[in-house]
This record gives structure tokens, sequence and C-alpha cells, in this order.
């Protein structure tokens, strides 16, 4: 195995408080690697810091091989980084097939995405089976602010699939989701093609254990433990910190 | 269906409201006329106030900057290089957007109320470099006597307010119905994304500003364009005309249109445009008085304007969760003008 | 001072066209610092904040016979009615909604139409005479040239009134709560004050300074039908070069903007139709260029 995304030595403060300390992580291809630990432990900074909306005061951030630390999330997710938002982002007035071909302009060869009459064939071959995926093709011509919650959520997996991600950043997705549309979203992450590396970011252990084949702790802005799912749960020292961080 | 019906009623009123601008200049006076073909070339400006404030989240009071630009360009040219119109046009346009390319870099990183601030700024320097810079634009005194237009290579010159009135409307409706196809393209969609939502439009990989840079400079010469039908309305041309007022009669306009609709600001824009010249007809003195209540009377009486904070300017069909994303948006931009 | 008189020759023609410079842009700083407060702490863009200055400017053409008596009365009156003006227009403001940045400046707008043409239905449409107080008429000797009294006397004035600015923003509570709401907006909401008195606070102050500025300068920029244009918009590059809402750069800003529109006409007249949007073109690119890094950064 390769390492897609390696994380070297990142440190973020804010003022006095040391939001990440020297953490360290690498992301294989078509890894599923989940990111836990306490509130506060610095997983949402770090997942900031790889999608490139922070800056780190120190240490690299290596993707395929190059050095993206100075790359903006523009051009981030134009090399395959995509993220899901702790909100569901859409673009509200436009329906959700729109959403989805705004979502898949960028990573086509300039010639496809501007070619005339392109925007079709974009809609039907890439948003259709997206959306049909994700169980949206009813509410395909509805303005995307229209939705229910949990479709939006479904929507900007479906957004950030058309981006034709190596890496897919997730940031509790399961947050503000019945338990229904849980189970839907958990079908549906473990049917991601094997090309997407999952870096996940979730509270809810059980999701974590059906989703992930590898798991990091965070704790306090550094790396606590990394293991397998069954090595983490058994691990007293993981037990500690989440017994710490809850009191 | 019902949208179905909408649409086709919608291009029904547009058929008919064209026709009935073709028809006006034989029912009304030649002062009237006149005054229509100067409406005209005010509603495109309008237009591109739209393309920018609505369409794609810039909102602009400096768009008479650009508009000048445009104007006087074309009464240079037409007084010294050619009488035809098309040439006029182009170059009117190409001054309009060479002046909002210059001022891109002032714009382009800046949101909401700072936009405002900045582009009226821009407008009302453009006014006082007009006022002064008396060698080229004739100063305060503006430039009187431009020859008479001939719209394209070979055709006769318009010799009369009629004439003039037709070939505003050509251009209009041309630039307009441009504008429209443009807005249903891919271009159209980004920035209608970019609008509702700039920061997940550049977490999808998009260069954003370099689509509003685009969108800017496409504004700019839309305006310059409307600067060369000013020219040819009132063949007299001065700062007056595009005063720090003018834009702000514009912006009402295009907010009382609908924002985002360009169909919206071309019949806001008359409307203002039309209620300013009645009211400084009738009302000699008090005319500033009653706008300035009408200004306003109408902000209250907007759908959008009071008390419904949706939306970063208040277009329907925002989910539910939004309206406090917006503020903060707005707000953040704040601090980093700070340095 | 000194420096002047024995350096003499060549700088001599530019000694009062500097001072009148630095006369102009303390009187823009006392404006704009209106204008500051307004869109830094209410995040309002005031279109009639020139209309306020010019209420001040038409009450001392009014009341001010010379006298100084009548300057205090004139001042009074000035201070007071810009900021009645003030309050009444974030009284017109309440009921649109807070995030609504393009109802709020058109709302303004129409006020600062309706409102200067009642100025010039009270006041006449020809621009008035305003007088110096009588004690200051005369010139005085400055390294050898002849300056206006009053313009050196204001000076003074206005620099007293930067610095009591200054010291009210950085030792008083309300100054304090004002640094804070520029720098974080969302820190006003925290406060626990309601906005709509925030608002009118904010707007009331903003008058003040505007009716005081128009009564003290209007010997300077004097009331009239342009004087409200002028105003705001040299109030509004002021703020945008001065980095909206640092009260520092407010005031360097002003002083460039005072030296631009007096020096620099007489330095460069070929130019001067281009300085002001020059300068504001270059500071705005400079800066522009260090938003796009903290941008990539943020």
């Amino acid at each position: 195995m390769t390492g897609l995304l390696t994380v070297e030595d990142v440190s973020v403060r804010y003022g006095s408080l040391a939001a990440l300390a020297g953490v360290d992580l690498c992301v294989h291809d078509g890894q599923r690697h989940a990111l836990i630990g306490p509130n506060g432990a610095g997983k949402t900074t770090l997942l900031n810091v790889i999608g490139g909306s922070r800056k780190p005061q120190h240490g690299r951030v290596i993707f395929e091989g190059r050095d993206v630390g100075r790359l903006g999330p523009a051009a981030r997710a134009r090399r395959g980084i995509n993220r899901i938002h702790q909100r569901p982002a859409v673009f509200a007035t436009l329906t959700a097939t729109e959403n989805v071909v705004v979502a898949a302009l960028p990573r086509l060869t300039p010639r496809r995405r501007w070619w005339p009459g392109g925007r079709r064939r974009i809609a039907q071959h890439r948003a259709g089976p997206l959306l049909d995926q994700m169980g949206l093709t009813d509410v395909a011509t509805v303005p995307a602010g229209h939705l229910a919650h949990g479709q939006r959520r479904q929507l900007e997996i479906a957004m950030a699939l058309a981006g034709r991600p190596r890496l897919l950043l997730l940031d509790e997705p399961a947050a503000g989701l019945s338990a229904v549309e849980v189970g839907r979203l958990v079908e549906l992450l473990q049917a991601l093609p094997r090309a997407v590396a999952v870096l996940l970011v979730e509270h809810r252990l059980d999701l974590v254990y059906a989703l992930s084949d590898t798991v990091t702790v965070l704790r306090d802005g550094r790396t606590l433990a990394a293991g397998t799912p069954d090595e983490i749960r058994t691990s007293p020292l993981v037990r500690q910190a989440y017994a710490d961080g809850v009191a | 269906m019902r949208d179905e019906v909408i649409r086709r009623a919608r291009g029904a009123v547009a058929a008919l409201a064209l026709a009935g601008l073709v028809v006006a200049p034989w029912v009304v006076d030649d002062y009237t006329t006149a005054i229509l073909a100067r409406t005209l070339a005010l509603a495109l400006v309008g237009v591109s106030v739209a393309l920018l404030t609505g369409v794609a989240g810039m909102p602009t009071l400096g768009q008479t900057a650009p508009y000048a630009a445009g104007a006087y360009a074309c009464a240079v040219v037409g007084s010294q290089i050619s009488d035809v119109g098309v040439v006029q046009l182009a170059v009117a346009a190409v001054a309009g957007a060479v002046l909002a390319a210059l001022t891109v870099p002032l714009v382009v990183h800046a949101r909401g109320v700072i936009v405002l601030m900045i582009t009226l700024a821009i407008g009302e320097l453009a006014v006082t470099v007009l006022g002064r810079w008396r060698s080229v634009t004739g100063g305060t005194d503006g430039l009187a006597g431009i020859a008479a237009v001939r719209p394209f290579w070979g055709l006769p010159v318009l010799a009369n307010d009629q004439d003039r009135y037709l070939y505003a409307l050509v251009v209009v409706t041309v630039l307009v119905g441009a504008v429209l196809l443009l807005l249903r393209t891919r271009a159209g969609l980004l920035l209608r994304a970019g609008r509702d939502d700039e920061t997940r439009l550049r977490a999808s990989g998009h260069r954003v500003p370099l689509y509003l840079s685009g969108a800017h400079i496409a504004a700019g010469a839309i305006a310059g364009a409307a600067g060369s039908l000013l020219v040819v309305a009132q063949q007299y041309i001065s700062p007056a005309d595009f005063g720090f007022d003018t834009s702000a009669l514009l912006l009402l306009g295009v907010v009382i249109g609908g924002t985002a609709s360009i169909g919206g600001a071309l019949v806001g824009a008359a409307l203002v445009i039309a209620v300013r010249d009645w009211l400084f007809g009738v009302l000699p003195g008090h005319a500033p008085l009653v706008l300035g209540v009408l200004f306003v009377a109408t902000v209250y009486l907007l759908p959008t304007g009071v008390h419904r904070a949706r939306g970063r300017w208040g277009l329907p069909s925002e989910p539910a969760d939004q309206p406090d994303a917006s503020p903060e948006r707005d707000q953040a931009t704040v601090p980093e003008l700070h340095r | 001072m000194m420096v002047v008189a024995a350096g003499s020759n060549r700088i001599d023609p530019y000694l009062i066209p500097a001072l009148d410079g630095i006369a102009y842009g303390l009187l823009v700083f006392v404006a704009a610092s209106g204008l500051v407060f307004c869109f830094g702490v209410a995040n309002i863009l005031n279109l009639a904040h020139g209309m306020l200055y010019a209420i001040g400017g038409y009450t001392a053409a009014a009341l001010f016979d010379g006298g100084w008596a009548s300057l205090a009365l004139a001042l009074t009156v000035g201070v007071l009615a810009a900021a009645a003006a003030g309050v009444l227009l974030a009284g017109l403001l309440a009921p649109v909604a807070a995030g609504n940045h393009l109802s709020q400046a058109l709302l303004t707008f129409g006020v600062a139409l309706a409102g200067g043409s009642l100025l010039v239905a009270g006041f006449g449409p020809d621009d008035p005479q305003v007088l110096v107080p009588a004690a200051l008429e005369g010139s005085v000797v400055v390294a050898g040239h002849r300056y206006a009294a009053y313009r050196l006397v204001f000076i003074v004035v206005a620099a007293v009134i930067a610095a009591a600015l200054y010291l009210v923003m950085r030792r008083t509570r309300a100054g304090m709560l004002v640094r804070a709401a520029v720098d974080d907006p969302e820190m006003v909401a925290c406060l626990g004050v309601s906005p709509a008195r925030i608002r009118a606070g904010v707007l009331a102050a903003a008058g003040a300074l505007a009716g005081a500025a128009g009564v003290l300068g209007a010997p300077i920029i004097g009331p009239g039908t342009d004087t409200a244009d002028t105003v705001l918009l040299l109030s509004l590059v002021v703020v945008v070069l001065g980095g909206l809402g640092s009260m520092g750069g407010t005031l360097l800003a002003a002083l460039a903007i005072g030296e631009i529109q007096t020096l620099g006409v007489a330095l460069l007249p070929s130019a001067a139709p281009f300085l002001l949007f020059a300068a504001m073109a270059a500071v705005l690119a400079v800066r522009a260029r260090g938003l796009a890094s903290r941008w990539r950064a943020a």
C-alpha cells in the first residue's frame, strides 16, 4: 500500500491554545480511516488543515507525493481532496442535478467543461447515476434549499463524488440524521468505490467500527493511538482518554 | 405544469412589452421619444447592476463608472474617428470593460457592504475625474454637438428622435438577449452557485475570484455599451448624467425588479427613472424631497426589505437554516479588510 | 516650522498648501470617524452621512455672527441637530432587517435626498456665506508667510478633538465596546444590549461628530448643495483607505487625502483629477493582495 496522504508534525495554535501539537497521520489508497477522540481533541481542525481551509503554523501535508501546504481549498479539491461538512453545504437555489453538475465541472478537462451542450451530457451521465445511487432521482429537479436535511446530506455526498475524489473527508456525516437515515448513510458509505479513500471524523463509535478499517485516536492535539478497530476497542489507553474527556 | 404556464405567460408579457416599445415612437411625441431612448440606456445599465448585485452577489453602486467611460469614449470616437454605431458601441463596451478590469483588484476580494462602499467610491471618483479632466471631457460643461451616428456602414445617419430610439431599442434587445442566453449556460450556473454559497463553490474546486472578475468585466462592458446609447439618445453628455443619485436609482430599480431577474431589472430601472423624470417635470423644486420619501417608502414596501433576513439578498427558496449563514459571511468580511 | 524657515526657498511655495492639507485632513477625519462608527459598529453603510455634516454647516451659517457666544451656540445647536437627525435615521432604519445592507443603504440614500432638499428649502438654494470668528479674522505669520489665523486655530481644535476621540476609544468602557464590536461583530450580540439601541447610539454619535465637523469646518468646506456629496465621498475614501475601522488608519488616510487635495494639486496640477483615484487604487490594490494571501491562509 502506498501513502495517499501524509500529515507530518502538524501544529495549529489559536492564540495560546494549541489545537494540534505535532500530529502525524497517514492515509493509504482506498483506506477507510476514522479519526476519533474527545471533544476539543483537534479532529475538525485536522480536517481543516488537510482540506486547506486552515494553514498550520508548523508541519507539512503531502498528497499523492506532493506538498500541498501552500494550496487553498479549491486547488486541493481539483487535486482530489473533497469534503463533506458538518452542516450540509449545498447551493440552495440550484436544483439537485445542477448542484451535482457544478460539483463535477472542476475535474473535467477544459474542453469538456465548456463544450456546447455538454451540460446536459454531464447531467445525464454524471449527475443522473450519482443521484440515483443516493436515492435522490425523485427530487432531481427540486431546488436544494427545499430538500430535507437528510436529503441534503446525501446530495452533498453525491456532489463530493462528482468531483472524482481520491480522498473524501467526512466531518460527522451522521449529525442530525434520523436512525433510518443513518442506516442508509452507512450503506452508501460502505458502497463507495475502493478508489476513494475516506477520512472520517465521527463521535458515534458504532459507526466508526462499521465503516472504518483503521482508527486514529486524537487527544489534546496529539495522536494517542492508532490501529484496527478491534485494537482500539480493547485499548485501555483509549478507554482512559474517553473517560477523561467526558469527565 | 404550473411552471410551464408561468413561463409562457412571462414570454407573452415580454413579447407584448417589446411590441409596445416598438410602436411607442409613433404614439408619443418627439420629446418623450428622446426621454424613452435615454431610459433604455439607463435600463441597460440596470441590467449590468442586476448581473453583479443579484446574479454574482456583488452589490454595486459604481456601475456609473464604466457607463461614463463608455459614453465619453463613444463621444470622443464619434466626433473624431467614426460615425458608425457598431464601431462606437464596440469602443464603448471595450472602454467599460477596461475600466471594470482595472477596478477588479479593488472589488473582487471584498464582500457585501464593503463592495457597496468601494464601488460607490469608484463611481464618485470617476465623476470627479470627468469634472476635472477638461481637455478630454469638457469638464462640468460636458460634451455637446456630437455628430449623428449611422448604425452600420452604408446606412443613413439617425436624423430624428424616432430613429435614435429604435436604434437604442434594437441594441438593448440584442444585448439583453445575449445576457439571458449567457445566464442559461454553465457560466450563469456557476455565478448562481457562487451567490448561493461561495465557500462551497471553492470547496468543489472552482476558481471563484476568476468567475467574479469575469462577471465584473462583462457587466462593465454592458454598462459601457449603454453609455454609447446615452450619447446617441442625448447627443450631449456631462458628469451630471453619471452622478451618485443615478447609481442609487438604478440599484433601487434592480431591487424592485427582484435583484436577480434581468427582466425585472429592466422594468424596475425603467420605472424608477421614469418616476424621477416625471417628478422633476411636475415638481421642479421639491422633486428630490418626494423622490427621497419614495425611496424610504419603497424600502418599506419591498417584500425582501423588512424583517425577512433571508439568504444573502433575500432571494426566494432559501433553506430554513440559511438565514444565519449570510450575516456571518457579511460580517466576516469586515475584519478581513483590517489588514 | 523652523526647519522650513531654514531651508526656505524651494519648500516655500508649498508650505501654505501643506498646512491647508493638514486642516483639510483633520476636518475630513472628524467627519469620517462618524462614518467609521456607523460602518464598524452598526455595520450600516450610511449614505446620509454627508447630509449630517451639511446640517452642521447650515447651522453655522445661520447662527454664527462672529462672536464667541454665537459660535458656542452654533456648535451646540449643530451637534444636537445632527445627532437628532442621526437618531431619526436610526428610527427609520429600525424596521429594516439587520442583515439587509442593500435596503439599509437605499433607505439612507432616500433620507439624504429628502434631507438635502429640506436643507435647501430651509436655507435657500445659494451657498450661504460663512464667517470666521472676529478674533481670528486676521492672519498670523508662519515661517515668513501670512496664514489665516482661523485655519491655524482650526488645526489645533481638530487635533484636540482627534486626541479626545482617541482617549475615549482607549480609556472608556464605551470606547472599549466600540473597538470590540469593530473587531468582532458577534461580540455586540453577546452584550445583551438591544441592537436598536446600539444603532441609535451609534448614529447619534456619528451625527454629533459630523455636526461638529460641519460647524467648525464651515469656513473650509462650506454648506451648499454639493457639500453632502463631497463630504460623503471624502469620508468614504478615507474609511476605505484607513482600513475600515482602525482609528489610526483613518487619521493617516484623512491626512493623506487632505495633502492630496491641497499639496498634491499644487505640486502636480495636471494630474490633479486622478490623484484621489490613484491613491485609492494603489492602497486598495496593495491591500487586496495582502487580503488574497490572507484569504488563502484562512
